[in-house]
């Protein structure tokens, strides 16, 4: 597998960080890629933009930021307005349907995610953790069962079925998402 | 095996070394982006039975970590520009007391508080001078959390070989980024411990050069009377104002690091026989080096790289070796190009020498060294 890149951003205190650690153990621990993780944030604790990288590949990574992603989410205007344009052509973009989006040039899926993880999780917090579903669904770098492996390692251990769900409400909000092109 | 393999940042690979290199102390303040070497000390330390201490303050910090280097205990501390500022005063005085110890500093863009969160490399020049008056330096600059733990190890290997402070210049990528590490077994870790006296309390100076010009050191509190002063000093360790003594022990404090270049100075290169062109770097943007090199060669242009990983003492006699052979080099920074004035000095005429400069607290990439190397071809 060549270099594959992931995007992950939005604003602090939204996981996007977290998110990109769960992907990048996933594909390290049970994929046996090599990953580099990175991230990008303000000085303040919540608010601000957030950005966390992973870059997986089967050989040695140099750099380790992503140079142009194959994915990108964006959970907020801010972040989708900065990074919509750096997308490969053949990349996909995931954003939350509050987003208005500019300018299609590439594969963009966008869905409720905030609503799903207020309405069926009950957690928004958890929206970090739908994305994860929504990627599985997207990709083939990664399984299933080494995401929700990595997923049940990193969150603390009585969120770990909420986790789950959102997860779950992840993929299937994926499998029948609308599909902007 | 399985478990030996881990996904580290950076800033976790430093706790992992400092403690199998055999730490037992830390001080430090909380600092971004170094705060996670606190956090991991913090949680280990106390396992192995060590002590971490958070201070009031990074002054305190550092004297903290020299006293108890000083009382036996390997010490390390960890900070970021604006607490390495304030640590530069102490940290002379643990050269000059030679106390061996290991300062982190996770390299952050600057002055001030500039941008906390962004990398940097614009410490390099302050842990070469930043404390005042001549005096001796190693610092080590990693490019990945692989070497981060490695040359975590050698810090304190060099700090305890050589009886002085080493400064492990990281900067917030190399810090802050995740990726595979395999720890080594324990008994794969080559570890220097400091040179204990071999003469009983009563014969014992503090500062006699027994053999080598390093001398050896009991902890506080065993029994040899020892005294220690920022003052110039002969061998008992009490200042008698001399300037006999002044030139003598700088001369020894300087000998005991540049008399042993092939020991402390670490480098690595990838140099074919007819390269013309050399990318020289160190920390994260040797990362982008590489790729570009890569790229570079693909296209079929003669080019190498040289990786730094001590960057003080420079390597001056094969630096100038290096200026020799190359038409060109290209050393890309996150500054306004600091290494680049050392390395244009041993070069001397010799090659063409060209800096590649970001300091707005992003990355240089691959295409950027790329586009110099067709440039200068």
């Amino acid at each position: 597998m060549d270099r594959f890149e992931i995007r992950l951003s939005g604003a602090g205190g939204q996981g996007m960080i977290l998110a990109g650690i769960i992907i990048a153990e996933a594909c390290l621990y049970e994929e046996g890629l090599n990953v580099t993780q990175t991230q990008s944030y303000g000085p303040e604790s919540r608010g601000g933009a957030s950005r966390a990288e992973v870059v997986l590949s089967r050989e040695v990574i140099d750099f380790p930021k992503v140079i142009k992603p194959d994915i990108l989410v964006a959970l907020t205007q801010k972040a989708y307005n900065k990074y919509y344009n750096d997308v490969k052509d053949e990349g996909i973009i995931i954003v939350d349907n509050s987003i208005e989006l500019s300018n299609i040039k590439v594969k963009t899926y966008q869905m409720p995610i905030f609503e799903k993880a207020i309405e069926e999780v009950e957690m928004k917090l958890s929206a970090n953790i739908l994305v994860l579903g929504i990627i599985d669904s997207l990709i083939n770098q990664v399984k299933s069962s080494s995401l929700k492996k990595a997923i049940k390692k990193r969150v603390p251990e009585r969120t770990i079925a909420v986790n789950m769900k959102a997860f779950a409400v992840g993929k299937k909000l994926a499998e029948g998402g609308k599909i902007d092109e | 095996m399985k478990d030996k393999i881990k996904l580290l940042q950076g800033d976790e690979a430093v706790v992992e070394g400092a403690i199998a290199a055999g730490a037992r102390f830390f001080a430090g303040y909380p600092i971004t982006p170094a705060s996670e070497i606190a956090e991991g000390l913090a949680e280990k330390l106390p396992i192995y039975g060590g002590k971490f201490i958070q201070m009031e303050d990074e002054l305190a910090s550092m004297a903290c970590v020299i006293g108890a280097s000083l009382s036996g205990l390997k010490s390390i501390t960890a900070t970021s520009g604006p607490g390495f500022s304030l640590k530069q005063e102490n940290l002379g005085l643990g050269m000059m007391i030679e106390v061996p110890c290991v300062v982190v500093n996770v390299q952050r863009v600057g002055p001030s508080t500039g941008l906390p969160t962004s990398p940097s490399q614009g410490d390099v020049m302050q842990a070469k001078w930043g404390t005042h008056g001549d005096h001796p330096v190693i610092a080590l600059a990693p490019s990945s959390v692989k070497e981060t733990y490695e040359l975590t190890v050698n810090a304190f290997n060099f700090a305890e070989r050589f009886r002085t402070p080493v400064i492990l210049l990281l900067d917030e990528i190399v810090g802050h980024m995740r990726e595979k590490v395999v720890l080594p077994d324990e008994e794969d870790i080559e570890i220097w411990n400091r040179k204990k006296p071999e003469v009983g309390p009563e014969n014992f100076n503090p500062y006699e050069e027994t053999d080598g010009l390093v001398p050896p050191m009991p902890n506080y509190g065993e029994g040899y009377r020892y005294h220690t002063t920022g003052l110039f000093h002969d061998r008992t360790g009490f200042p008698r104002g001399t300037n006999e003594d002044a030139k003598n022990l700088m001369d020894r404090l300087m000998a005991k690091i540049e008399g042993n270049m092939d020991i402390i100075s670490l480098y690595e290169e990838d140099i074919r026989d007819d390269d013309e062109i050399i990318v020289l770097a160190y920390g994260s943007t040797m990362r982008s080096a590489i790729n570009a090199i890569n790229q570079a060669r693909e296209a079929g242009i003669k080019a190498g790289w040289i990786k730094l990983k001590t960057i003080w003492p420079f390597p001056v006699d094969y630096i100038k070796e290096v200026g020799r052979r190359a038409k060109a080099l290209i050393i890309p920074e996150l500054n306004r190009g600091q290494i680049i004035k050392e390395v244009r000095e041993n070069v001397f005429g010799n090659a063409e020498v060209h800096g590649i400069n970001k300091y707005d607290g992003t990355l240089i990439k691959p295409e950027e060294i790329l586009n110099m190397i067709q440039e200068v071809k």
